[in-house]
């Protein structure tokens, strides 16, 4: 049993380190997304923005379809429900994420105006609607999701998706989101790129950190009125996953700021994320793009940790039933199937990381708008 | 309460978003090895025309595989999105092999993808040809961890039904991955794929021969395509047929429905039918021609055999029936109580628990505890029908899907011989042939797709799970809108795709779509520039 608890614990940090390298890379992606129209205001200026991030996103993109996989082996029961729970926003997502990849490649491939022009609004929508989409439903799952189970684990739905839409809450927590990845992208941009296109992108990217800073300290206050989420009976982490029969749970407001009085040492992860993001900021006015990427890395770790840090052990929880809430003891893979996933990841993860390394080695180094012109591979 | 209308939207948008997918996997797959191939040759001869021949075939496979990216990505969420019982009942097993397909295929395919297409003038050459194997290799590793999934649904090994969790829970790793099942999908698929890129590499540069444009470069290509796609397509028949053998064993009610097999076929002169209308309304052919002493040996590789048909079939079904809808009301209340009793009751049935979920269908409610004896019979005739996938579609998407196999053994047959021979502008109708043919392997691909998933029916983990049970329980409003949107931005990708391919097969090798324009400002030498380096907003 006390494996299985190791176990789980240890699959809740790795969604984690999961989501921050979904948010960093990913994020960085949109963030140029976003600001292509704005830094670019040639077309040679745009394929450049293109061909800083080009030989990488597509790599980058697999945190995002990692992230999929890794939920549904390791938290099944939370990929099913969360997943059609937020099906109206998923499918968007879907939709913006999947013009992306198309556009990329299709865009610098036809020379007249309208075609270009369309596949750079594309660009818009697919970098700033998806990273709306994920801040956003980080706002909703801490305020609790409408949902219950029958007795055969089929999920219902209680409440109608223009709530989980139209919350002020979760949209500040998109905003927040959309400000990092700008910020992220910007910071790409000015270590790549040259002349106006990396003034341009410094200016965006120190608004977004700022940003980014200012949402984060009010979410922070803010969360304080909002109903979280505590166990009113003893659980055992070792339990059977399923999401029926659980211990009681209660909603309170403040109740998410509960680990922290309780472990202080948490409230570095929080610091750690503001420091990110106004070192970060300070870093690209100082002109020192490189560290401002890594201090932005360090931006979204810190965000992604603390709302871990306030809901753990929940993942999802319900606010029509929260005795049927989803968390890391209730919604997990079994033991075999958590084993077996560490062990591929302990042995894949590295490698992962190492090639990755080494072909932003290969490719480092400024991007000549003259050639990514000049050549009809590049985007 | 399941709404069968939402099921079946949600069956629809699957089958529409898969299929469409599997339009662009076969060219990757076939395509990569291709390009490899091709490189190989470059990095020993050091002759430019086939570092041109990489470069003009790695552009087409670019435009083929932004698609196959974006497709696949509906694919992964979509489980979670409208399969939730699904993901549930099986997320244990069944993630798996997708959360390794990320970390073991699609990192190494997406992040090595750029530098093949960015690389050329910063790898060496023996790098840059690595980095095309690594392409190649990571788009098969990729196919190969989906299919041991979809294996799953069909035979799902290596699992086992847990009524606490009300999931079925992992048990032995080796099984999932080595189901002869999965293993024979994988090979049979991926080859399939080559053949899809062999006939397309083909069929452009009979393009050319027969306008004599790119003479050199379109023999040269046209002959390692045409050699590449014999051997793949008697490779493909050869898997298929251990396919079809593999269903024998395992899907017996798939196999009958492929055959059309309404009655069971005793010993060796049983026939085989060549051409049939399967009536499934009636459950007999409304017409059919057959070939005696073909059948038995083609799919059981055994002479005194019996293989059985639909209506033996739905036989065995209402026994299962009778015994599954007790496992499931004792599983019910053993979800409520934790009675022993309970428990103990159900694993008396518990083999059979599928055919209970597949019967609540039928029951008074959906609900099991409300069937009557009375009713009994009509439930029980209802779910033994419904266990039978539909014939006629299964019956031709599988006749056509081999009907397309061996025309291929023909075309490129021909195609190899006469290009061996350097006789091929005498031929100009082989080279018809092939420029036709181009876009068939990945019919054949898509109506065996069909063969595998219809066939499956009416079961998503098959035995266990049926499909009724299996999606979301989204509102119709809900499935209307993610149909419509993506049958929308599908529309627009199919018809840029088809716009690009066109134009840039059209234009050829080493020539330039796009001409480059003078920059507004002098372009500087910059890379590698130190002030730059470190000043890069200058
Ligand atoms: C170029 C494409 C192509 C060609 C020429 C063939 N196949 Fe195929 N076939 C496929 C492409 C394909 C596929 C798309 O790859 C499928 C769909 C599911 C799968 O595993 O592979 C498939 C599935 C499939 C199945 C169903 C597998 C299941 O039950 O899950 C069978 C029995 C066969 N094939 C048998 C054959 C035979 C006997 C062929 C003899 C000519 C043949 N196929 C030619
Ligand atoms: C890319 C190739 C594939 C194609 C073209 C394809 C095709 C189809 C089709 C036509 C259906 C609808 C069957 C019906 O409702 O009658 C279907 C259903 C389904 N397939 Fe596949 N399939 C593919 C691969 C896979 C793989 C690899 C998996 C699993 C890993 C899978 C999982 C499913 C599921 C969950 C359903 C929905 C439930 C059902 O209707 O059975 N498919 N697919
Ligand atoms: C229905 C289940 C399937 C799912 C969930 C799925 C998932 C995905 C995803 C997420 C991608 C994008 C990867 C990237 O960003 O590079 C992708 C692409 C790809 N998939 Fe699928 N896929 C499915 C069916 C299949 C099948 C059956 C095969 C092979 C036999 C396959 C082979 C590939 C390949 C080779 C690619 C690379 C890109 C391309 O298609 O051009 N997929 N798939």
């Amino acid at each position: 049993m006390e494996l299985y608890i190791a176990l789980k614990i240890i699959w809740a940090l790795l969604l984690g380190v999961l989501l921050s390298g979904l948010a960093i890379m990913v994020g960085m992606d949109m963030g140029v997304g976003t600001l292509l129209r704005f830094v670019g205001k040639t077309d040679a200026e745009r394929r450049t923005s293109l061909a800083i991030i080009g030989p990488h996103w597509d790599g980058n993109q697999v945190w995002f379809i990692l992230g999929g996989g890794a939920i549904f082996a390791a938290f099944p029961t939370l990929y099913a429900t969360s997943f059609s729970t937020f099906y109206v926003v998923m499918i968007l997502l879907l939709f913006a994420m999947i013009l992306r990849p198309v556009a990329f490649e299709y865009r610098s491939k036809v020379d007249a105006r309208h075609w270009r022009a369309s596949w750079d609004w594309a660009f818009l929508v697919s970098g700033a609607l998806p990273m709306i989409i994920f801040g956003a439903a980080f706002g909703n799952v801490l305020q609790g999701v409408g949902f219950h189970f029958s007795w055969d684990g089929q999920y219902y739905q209680d409440e109608s998706f223009i709530w989980y839409l139209l919350n002020p809450f979760a949209l500040l927590c998109g905003v927040m989101s959309l400000a990092l990845a700008v910020y992220q992208g910007g910071a790409m941009l000015m270590i790549r790129g040259m002349g106006d296109l990396a003034a341009r992108a410094r200016r965006f990217a120190v608004a977004g950190g700022l940003l980014a800073l200012v949402l984060f300290v009010i979410g922070g206050v803010w969360i304080e009125f909002i109903k979280g989420f505590v166990f009113t009976q003893s659980v055992d982490p070792g339990m059977p996953a399923t999401p029926l029969g659980g211990p009681a749970v209660a909603m309170r407001a403040g109740a998410w700021l509960d680990n922290f009085h309780a472990h202080p040492l948490l409230w570095l992860l929080p610091a750690l994320g503001a420091c990110g993001m106004l070192g970060g900021s300070l870093a690209l006015l100082a002109r020192k793009p490189v560290l401002g990427w890594w201090l932005g890395a360090l931006a979204w770790i810190g965000t992604i940790a603390t709302v871990g840090g306030a809901m753990f052990p929940f993942l999802m929880p319900s606010s029509t039933t929260p005795a049927q809430s989803l968390t890391v003891w209730n919604a997990s893979g079994s033991a075999y199937n958590l084993g077996w996933m560490l062990g591929f990841a302990v042995v894949f993860v590295p490698i992962i990381v190492s090639y990755t390394g080494w072909a932003f080695r290969v490719m480092k180094g400024k991007v000549n708008p003259a050639t990514v012109v000049a050549d009809d591979h590049s985007y | 309460m399941i709404d069968p209308t939402v099921v079946n939207l949600s069956r629809l948008q699957f089958a529409l978003t898969a299929l469409y997918h599997f339009q662009f996997v076969p060219l990757t797959l076939g395509l990569s090895f291709i390009l490899a191939a091709m490189e190989t040759v470059y990095v020993i001869t050091g002759k430019q025309i086939y570092k041109d021949m990489t470069l003009f075939w790695g552009k087409l496979f670019g435009i083929n595989f932004a698609i196959g990216v974006a497709t696949g990505l509906t694919m992964e969420f979509e489980f979670g999105t409208n399969w939730s019982m699904y993901s549930h009942f099986v997320g244990d097993v069944f993630g798996t092999p997708l959360a390794i397909e990320g970390l073991m295929a699609f990192f190494m395919e997406s992040t090595f993808v750029g530098l093949m297409f960015f690389g050329w003038d910063r790898l060496s050459k023996p790098a840059h040809l690595a980095v095309t194997y690594i392409v190649a290799l990571a788009s098969n590793l990729s196919a190969l961890w989906i299919l041991i999934a979809n294996g799953f649904m069909q035979d799902p090994a290596g699992a086992r039904f847990d009524p606490t969790t009300m999931r079925m829970q992992f048990k032995s790793f080796s099984a999932l991955v080595f189901s002869p099942d999965a293993q024979a999908k994988f090979v049979h698929t991926s080859i399939a794929g080559y053949v899809s890129g062999a006939m397309f590499v083909m069929g452009i540069s009979a393009y050319y021969l027969l306008r004599k444009q790119h003479r050199e470069f379109a023999a040269r290509s046209f002959r390692i395509a045409a050699l590449f796609g014999l051997i793949s397509t008697l490779a493909v028949v050869t898997l298929g047929d251990a396919l079809g053998r593999m269903d024998d064993l395992l899907q017996p009610t798939k196999l009958a429905a492929m055959e059309g097999l309404w009655h069971s076929a005793k010993g060796p002169a049983a026939p085989w039918k060549l051409f049939a209308l399967p009536d499934d309304a009636k459950q007999r052919d409304a017409f059919s021609i057959g070939i005696p002493y073909v059948l038995t040996p083609l799919v059981a590789h055994e002479w005194n055999t019996t293989i059985p048909g639909i209506y033996a079939l739905e036989r065995a079904a209402k026994a299962k029936t009778v015994s599954g809808i007790k496992a499931i009301i004792a599983l019910k209340s053993f979800g409520a109580s934790h009675d022993p009793a309970a428990l103990a009751a159900f694993r008396k049935h518990e083999n059979d628990m599928g055919y209970g979920f597949l019967a609540q269908r039928y029951a008074p409610d959906q609900n099991l505890s409300a069937i009557t004896p009375a009713l009994l019979p009509a439930v029980l005739a209802k779910t033994a029908r419904a266990s039978i996938p539909n014939v006629f579609v299964e019956f031709w998407s599988f006749r056509i899907m081999v009907g397309l196999g061996v025309a291929f053994i023909v075309v490129f047959a021909f195609g190899a011989y006469y290009s061996l021979k350097n006789e091929l502008e005498k031929h100009p109708l082989v080279m018809k042939a092939a420029m036709l043919a181009i876009p068939l392997p990945i019919l054949a691909c898509e109506f065996g797709w069909v063969t595998a998933e219809n066939g499956r029916q009416p079961w998503t983990v098959y035995g266990w799970l049926p499909t009724f049970q299996s999606a979301s329980s989204h509102g119709i409003g809900y499935m209307i809108f993610s149909l419509v949107g993506f049958v929308l931005l599908y529309s627009l990708f199919i018809a840029a795709e088809l716009y690009l391919m066109f134009k840039y097969a059209r234009l050829g090798p080493g020539e330039h779509a796009v001409q480059p324009k003078p920059l507004p400002v002098p372009a500087r030498p910059v890379f590698g520039q130190p002030g730059y380096a470190n000043k890069p907003w200058q």
